[in-house]
């Protein structure tokens, strides 16, 4: 145990607070877009490790960042995905978790040619 | 590198007095003025004479008394009956 | 013949030994049961030395004599309508991030310096601890006192203790206290009397009460510089705590270091909120964070270290990057809060022109770069009726519990990601600073109550945003969104109505 604690059982009342089985069947799925960052962080969401990849991008990905001038000019074709630190070519009709996506996975993506407001990243 | 020790005082009628003491026992003292208050600072060590301050007031002044017009220091303060001092040195 | 005056070091001397006794119906040990299991070790407790001298005598008279003076200008602040002549209605706002961020943290402090004052074994120490966990509640109940005629005009007041517990950029602050609070008395003195207290809240009460002095706020900053009063006091106590601790036994030099790391780099964050007050919500800014950051810890901190090197302690790890992010925090920190306004007990705007051009004095290397661009976009947009709004919650940090809205060192285009494993789960961390506290202590970490995941679990009154901002007791129309629209807008141009009318 790293913790300094007074009670030497600490470790057996930790309280994990986030484990994925606390979101109802969901897993938190975190999303960000990268060069844009007028959305100031990764977003977070609690998704079905069953939901399709495509529908992900339908229903999730584009609506929250729909505001972005950028967004009319995107080439969905185009789109470089990384799911946590692996650059990869998802799946559209497999399944968030057969794509590799767990519980807190972070899914950043790149828009080429696209680098925000006037090319400031923003 | 420097090291500077630093007291930073309300800018009212009450600290002037300790102000100018201030300015006038420690030579070459920095000021900084902003609004509401004064930061001195000065190389090493700063100090404030309580002869000073009661030749400036006219009347007796305890050191204690600069509890009520202190906002800020930096520094290991040395504090007795006759001065009250912010210093690097040891 | 009268007798002889004590001078002022015979006088603190008796006044303050011997007040103490061994124990001998209890073990000393149990009934001091906490400040020996941090590692901490104390060889002689009586070589405590408060620099000060204060006695509680003395205490006392100085204390009442702040209070008296205070409240004369907090009653002639309401008696003149003090409220109508600040610069600008905007101004209000950060005297609701202070109520709701800051005052509650004056409370925690209390708390914190009645429980170091009751555990630490030595008489010096525990005189000290509990002058300032008196000073401590008089901190809140001025400002409580104070910003109360603020509540009586302005919104986004009234539920501050409430939203304190709730809202989720209030979880920053709260949980910074919360941590130092249920760490041992020991690391509690680190945390808050040396990194806090010595170290940061120089930049809050000196630059920042002096931003409200300029903005014609003369309740504010006199409670300010009251507070400030009593922190030289406790600056005092935090620089000879360290120097106690160091001199006592070289085996607490590391734990003392560790200590030093964790808080400096958990205040910096903290922090970053007051960068943001000082940068965009004072009206007429007074003194830029960056140049405050250079004062108060480049040049101060600076000193303050360098001293300390004699015992072995370095300066805080990532002091470099704290200082480099001094040329952004406030920027991104406003920019966070401007795309979550229907999120946030106070009002957000765009910085004018006017107000943009000082930022581009003020920061050279970033602000046109990177920062005008942004809020350039916002502007074109709510002038075609889009304003910018983020319409999904964000990733937290899990050691700061900020939105993870930091960039790279080096990089400010690019997210600064951080992520670790503890027991097969996956923790993510805005900086290198939040994941190595973490990494120190996962046990304690993996127990954060993350605003943003205790939403998704339904912990928060419901899974829509009007169900969450009614969990946190927002008025929302009044509490939230735009300044630009909002009646806090709609009073302050009565009143300015007023004075024109009445100069007519």
């Amino acid at each position: 145990m790293s913790v300094v604690a007074l009670t030497p059982d600490y470790e057996k009342h930790i309280e994990f607070r986030d484990l994925e089985s606390n979101f109802h069947g969901n897993r938190v799925v975190y999303l960000h877009w990268e060069q844009h960052l007028s959305f100031c962080s990764a977003i977070a969401f609690p998704l079905p490790p069953s939901m399709p990849f495509g529908a992900f991008v339908e229903a999730i990905v584009k609506p929250h960042y729909n505001a972005h001038p950028d967004f009319e000019k995107i080439d969905w074709a185009q789109v470089v995905w990384m799911i946590d630190d692996e650059k990869r070519t998802p799946e559209m009709e497999k399944s968030l978790d057969e794509n590799g996506v767990k519980h807190k996975s972070l899914v950043r993506f790149w828009t080429p040619g696209l680098s925000g407001y006037k090319g400031s990243a923003s | 590198m420097s090291q500077l020790a630093s007291l930073t005082l309300y800018h009212n009628d009450e600290a002037r007095p300790i102000i100018e003491a201030i300015i006038a026992d420690n030579p070459g003292v920095r000021v900084l003025n902003m609004p509401g208050a004064v930061k001195l600072d000065c190389e090493g060590s700063l100090v404030v004479k309580r002869a000073s301050v009661e030749e400036r007031l006219g009347r007796t002044w305890d050191p204690q008394e600069i509890h009520l017009v202190i906002i800020s220091m930096a520094g290991h303060l040395d504090e007795d009956d006759d001065q009250f001092s912010v210093s690097w040195k040891h | 013949m009268t007798a002889k005056k004590l001078g002022l070091k015979q006088r603190y001397a008796h006044m303050t030994r011997g007040l103490d006794w061994e124990t001998s119906y209890q073990p000393m040990d149990k009934v001091f049961p906490y400040d020996t299991f941090e590692g901490i070790k104390i060889k002689d407790w009586s070589a405590w030395e408060d620099p000060f001298r204060l006695t509680m005598d003395a205490y006392w008279k100085f204390q009442a004599e702040k209070e008296r003076k205070l409240y004369a200008v907090i009653d002639a602040f309401a008696q003149n309508n003090g409220q109508t002549g600040v610069t600008d209605g905007r101004y209000a706002n950060v005297l609701k991030l202070f109520l709701t961020g800051i005052s509650p943290e004056e409370y925690q402090a209390h708390r914190g310096f009645a429980y170091a004052g009751r555990h630490l074994r030595g008489v010096g120490p525990r005189v000290a601890a509990q002058m300032q966990s008196l000073d401590e509640l008089r901190h809140i109940q001025t400002q409580i006192h104070t910003i109360s005629h603020y509540n009586k005009y302005f919104d986004g007041l009234a539920e501050f203790p409430h939203m304190h517990d709730r809202v989720w950029y209030l979880s920053v602050p709260k949980s910074f206290f919360d941590d130092a609070r249920s760490a041992g008395p020991f690391e509690f003195m680190i945390a808050i009397g040396f990194a806090f207290e010595y170290v940061l809240t120089n930049l809050l009460f000196v630059p920042f009460m002096s931003g409200a002095a300029y903005n014609g706020d003369m309740s504010t900053v006199t409670f300010g510089f009251s507070a400030q009063s009593d922190e030289s006091r406790h600056m005092t106590l935090g620089i000879e705590v360290i120097k106690f601790l160091l001199e006592q036994h070289p085996d607490n030099l590391p734990i003392v270091q560790k200590w030093v790391d964790k808080w400096f780099w958990r205040g910096h964050r903290v922090l970053g909120l007051v960068a943001m007050m000082m940068d965009y919500m004072l009206p007429k800014p007074v003194m830029s964070w960056k140049e405050a950051w250079e004062i108060y810890f480049t040049e101060a901190g600076g000193a303050l270290f360098q001293d300390l090197a004699r015992y072995g302690l370095r300066p805080p790890k990532y002091a470099d990057i704290a200082t480099a992010e001094a040329e952004h925090i406030s920027h991104q920190n406003w920019a966070i809060f401007y795309q979550y306004t229907h999120a946030a007990a106070f009002h957000t705007w765009l910085p004018d022109a006017k107000h943009m051009d000082w930022l581009s004095e003020k920061y050279p290397n970033t602000f046109d770069k990177y920062y005008r661009p942004r809020f350039e976009m916002w502007g074109q947009m709510a002038k075609e009726g889009k304003r910018f709004y983020n319409m999904a919650l964000p990733q937290l940090c899990q050691t700061c519990q900020i939105p993870m809205g930091y960039t790279e060192p080096g990089d400010p285009t690019t997210i600064c990601f951080r992520k670790t494993q503890f027991r097969g789960e996956t923790y993510h961390f805005c900086s290198d600073g939040c994941k190595d506290i973490f990494e120190a202590e996962p046990e304690k970490f993996a127990q954060a109550w993350l605003p943003v995941h205790q939403i998704f679990q339904g912990n928060c009154g419901g899974a829509t945003i009007p169900d969450v901002l009614n969990y946190y007791r927002m008025n929302v129309g009044a509490d939230n969104m735009d300044y630009v629209g909002s009646p806090d807008e709609k009073l302050w141009n009565e009143w300015q109505a007023d004075k024109i009318r009445t100069a007519v």
